[in-house]
């Protein structure tokens, strides 16, 4: 490992580093504009020079490997005078629109033109101007303020997989664009925007609405995927203006989808933000005692068979809890968290885990993809399947439908008895994950939502055990969750008790008056019409398909509006924190199912957010652990035996931009369904305009 | 940019060009094929004149890269055409020694031949005139490349003379229009004048 010293200090580094991740080990700021840790380096923006000692020029410090006993400076009047000419020349064509531009007070151009701009100009021509290019309904381009850094045609080519962008043209005429005729359509397009150092790209569903500094920043999880990436909610008053991604090399990295980003105009819209009750058939506003009043008469004198509760994708574990408390207390069973009615069984911990973490996807060296659309499904995460396929010696297969998931994997076919070959040993990938040494396997809400979903899952599992998925320090069981509350939901047993009914059996017995009275907690994505006479509680945000049936109303408070505990899909309790107040008279789930319970005579025994969530570190040891992982146990055999029907496996997720109450009210999420469509199973509804 | 150009449907190498292709491409190690890009263009310009969108599509397909790297590629490089050009291209040099040895006159002489300015084609289709960054022959300054041949030691006459000969059909000799062998001394040799070869030859 080559030795070097960076202004008076020494460092060892790995050989093949270069000169500015050394400086950025010792916390030596060297500016930087087209150097991205996470990109390839482009080293075309000149603006990291350094001196080092026996060069004879100063050298451009990104591209630049360490050599042992080199001796670099990185202040010194040569290089100050370096980054000033580049400075120089980088500002000659740049608009210097500053105070209108969104960039404005958090523009890397900005900010190291105060440390090293000069204050006049020499030029005496005319700037440069370049047109603004379609992006789509995401991405703003103000391309005069381009100053060629490249990132977002090495992300767009390397990270997301779509190489859409690129510079034509060269010298004074390049300009970054995009292929005619293509998209910008990737999943991922969103972080362009944070990539981008100038004002070039910026965020289009939110331009010209805010100013930086007046934005106030709260730290939280994403819920609109089951991945929980890290987010910070940037808010104005009582309104949501952005969504931006936080550093968290376990989960996210620093990325986001462009669902979980842009998605959050959905938040001012058709919200709940007072009781309802269903008065001669039409919805009433009423007070809050009214509507918990109008509950309670309903309810007393059922007994607890008849009573059932569904939660939906964005449920918190606080309320999953009290729910389930509540339930209990009535004498019910019935109750269910999986309301897309996938066979996951809540038994063993690691059946329902993506067990070999996110990051831990990086060190597969084999993969199959069962009934699964990562690249809809969780955008980010393919992205980490994609950044190891780059590495090489991957082998993906997958069984479903076959479109582009940005890398090359084989295509085995869309019918399940292929997964019950391999298991068996019959078909060659079998030999392709036994022989790797973490082999790996990711199975999708797809193909756990069928009929014979449970068949799929005991052949994945069967798969796992002969294949050797699961060996020591490594467990290559994957399930690729679409819901952010599923796995809290699991981890709290919000399945099903002793004689209890599931989803369909609950919407059955409903139909059938056997399930009199139903709690909604959120859901919306279960056969509202099939219901029949059932008494509906609808616990949720958003005027979506479930508040339409509802006969009571409770408004709730979204993701952004209180301090909730989700678990990812790799088991990771993550907590969200209250950015904004919800809106009227909407309060945080739980206390609404508290309040419920006390309208009807039983008491929860918590009543603060602390005692709830001691009570849910009791209830689920991961719930302890705000933050970590613990690996779950292979343990006890799981899914079922039996016959697989027929069909093709296919993703869960139609379109990508839509999957939940929020995304479905949000105008810009309209808008890109519009421009990119939204079926990754290729089976575009026709609306009524057509034809 | 070139969005404004006339862009064909589709384009597809002649059997005699594939080979070529392939000839070029199998020069590089396999999944190092994207070195052939820059031959394929060209092989591209030599069958149509220019390089078209469909042309970089079927490039980019043959060489399993984004139809956008291809495009970087041929807009990077003035060389390749990016707008159909006519069955001869002048390209007139009028970098620093060839303007101080006269290019301005080449340049009127050949604009008044053909008729058009800079970047025009003529309207029979022939003759497509160029202004040009060095071509690397300031020694026989000026001159102008016509297709692939260097046309060398250029005044207003021999410009039009050269420019009237292709009209007629003809391919008049490239190389100094002066009468100077190569790039020997303009007047003659000035050093090793009593050197003779056998044959007489100096």
């Amino acid at each position: 490992m080559p030795k070097l010293t960076i202004d008076g200090r020494e460092i060892e580094v790995e050989a093949g580093a270069t000169i500015i991740q050394a400086a950025d080990l010792l916390g030596i700021e060297i500016p930087r504009f087209c150097y991205h840790e996470r990109l390839a380096i482009a080293g075309n923006c000149r603006m990291c020079l350094v001196e080092v000692e026996k060069m004879p020029k100063p050298v451009a410090s990104c591209a630049m490997p360490v050599g042992e006993g080199m001796v670099v400076k990185t202040n010194t009047p040569v290089v100050r005078k370096a980054r000033q000419g580049v400075m120089e020349f980088l500002l000659l064509n740049h608009p210097l629109d500053c105070p209108i531009c969104d960039q404005g007070g958090e523009c890397d151009l900005q900010d190291q033109a105060m440390a090293y701009g000069s204050d006049k100009n020499r030029c005496q021509e005319g700037k440069r101007a370049v047109p603004d290019k379609d992006y789509g309904p995401l991405v703003q381009t103000m391309m005069t303020r381009c100053i060629q850094c490249t990132r977002c045609v090495r992300f767009i080519s390397e990270i997301a997989g779509t190489p859409v962008l690129g510079g034509l043209g060269r010298g004074e005429h390049l300009e970054i664009t995009r292929y005619v005729g293509a998209a910008v359509s990737s999943e991922l397009s969103g972080n362009l925007i944070d990539l981008c150092p100038v004002g070039a790209l910026t965020n289009k569903p939110a331009s010209y609405t805010y100013r930086s500094w007046e934005l106030k920043k709260t730290e939280s999880i994403d819920v609109m995927d089951a991945l929980g990436a890290s987010i910070r909610v940037d808010t104005r008053g009582n309104e949501v203006i952005r969504v931006l991604p936080r550093v968290n090399e376990d989960v996210n990295e620093e990325w986001l989808s462009d669902r979980s980003r842009f998605a959050v105009d959905g938040l001012k819209r058709q919200r709940l933000d007072r009781p309802y009750v269903r008065k001669d058939g039409k919805l009433v506003a009423v007070t809050w005692p009214e509507a918990l009043a109008a509950v309670a008469a309903k309810l007393k004198g059922l007994n607890g068979s008849q009573i059932a509760a569904i939660a939906g994708d964005q449920a918190d574990a606080e309320s999953l809890l009290a729910t389930k408390d509540l339930l209990a207390a009535l004498g019910s069973a019935n109750l269910d968290c999986r309301s897309d009615g996938a066979k996951l069984d809540a038994s063993v911990r690691a059946s329902y885990l993506f067990n070999s973490t996110a990051a831990g996807i990086e060190q597969a060296d084999a993969l199959l993809i069962i009934g699964s659309n990562p690249r809809k499904e969780n955008p980010v995460l393919n992205s980490r399947i994609r950044k190891r396929w780059q590495k090489g010696g991957f082998k993906i297969a997958r069984i479903g439908h076959k479109g582009d998931l940005t890398y090359q994997y084989e295509h085995l076919g869309d019918q399940a008895s292929i997964l019950k070959d391999i298991a068996e040993g019959k078909h060659p990938f079998f030999e392709v994950l036994k022989s790797a040494a973490k082999p790996a396997l990711i199975i999708g809400q797809g193909a756990l939502t069928r009929a014979d979903g449970a068949v799929i899952l005991g052949l994945a599992r069967k798969l796992a055990d002969a294949a050797g998925l699961v060996k020591d320090g490594w467990n290559g069981f994957n399930v690729l969750h679409t819901a952010a509350a599923r796995v809290g939901g699991l981890d709290l047993g919000f399945v099903p008790g002793a004689g209890g009914k599931d989803t369909a059996a609950i919407v059955d017995g409903a139909a059938k008056g056997e399930v009199k009275a139903l709690v909604l907690l959120g859901a919306d994505d279960i056969d509202m019409k099939g219901l029949g006479d059932a008494f509906v509680v609808y616990v949720g945000t958003h005027g979506d398909a479930g508040a339409h049936r509802a006969d009571v109303i409770l408004p709730a408070a979204a993701y952004t509006e209180k301090s909730a505990t989700y678990v990812n899909l790799e088991g990771r309790a993550q907590q969200t924190r209250l950015a904004v107040f919800p809106p009227g008279e909407a309060k945080e789930d739980w206390r609404i199912v508290k309040a419920l319970a006390e309208a009807l005579g039983k008491s929860l025994p918590y009543d603060s957010l602390k005692a709830i969530r001691q009570r849910l570190a009791q209830a689920a040891p991961a719930f302890a652990a705000i933050g970590e992982v613990t690996p779950a146990a292979w343990g006890a055999a799981f899914g079922a035996e039996g016959a697989l029907g027929d069909g093709a496996l296919v993703s869960n997720i139609d379109n990508f931009y839509m999957t939940d109450p929020i995304s479905r009210a949000s105008k810009t999420m309209a808008e890109c369904t519009a421009a990119f469509g939204g079926g990754c199973n290729h089976k575009h509804k026709k609306t009524g305009t057509h034809g | 940019m070139s969005d404004m150009t006339y862009e064909p449907e589709s384009f597809a190498f002649t059997p005699e060009y594939l080979e070529k292709a392939k000839a070029f491409v199998a020069k590089y190690p396999a999944g190092r094929q994207q070195s052939a890009v820059m031959p394929l263009l060209d092989l591209a310009q030599r069958q149509e004149g220019w390089v078209s969108r469909a042309a970089m599509e079927v490039i980019a397909t043959m060489l399993d890269m984004a139809p956008i790297r291809v495009e970087e590629v041929a807009t990077f490089y003035t060389m390749y055409n990016r707008k159909p050009v006519g069955k001869f291209h002048v390209q007139v040099c009028t970098n620093l020694p060839c303007m101080l040895r006269g290019s301005d006159d080449v340049v009127a002489a050949a604009k008044e031949a053909l008729g058009v300015g800079f970047g025009d084609m003529t309207k029979d289709g022939l003759f497509t005139l160029s202004e040009v960054e060095c071509l690397g022959a300031c020694v026989n300054a000026p001159m102008m490349q016509i297709n692939d041949d260097y046309y060398e030691d250029l005044t207003a006459e021999t410009t039009k003379a050269v420019l009237e000969a292709f009209k007629r059909g003809e391919t008049p000799k490239p190389g100094p229009q002066n009468g100077r062998q190569f790039s020997c001394p303009a007047g003659g040799p000035t050093s090793l004048t009593e050197l003779k070869f056998e044959g007489g030859k100096a």
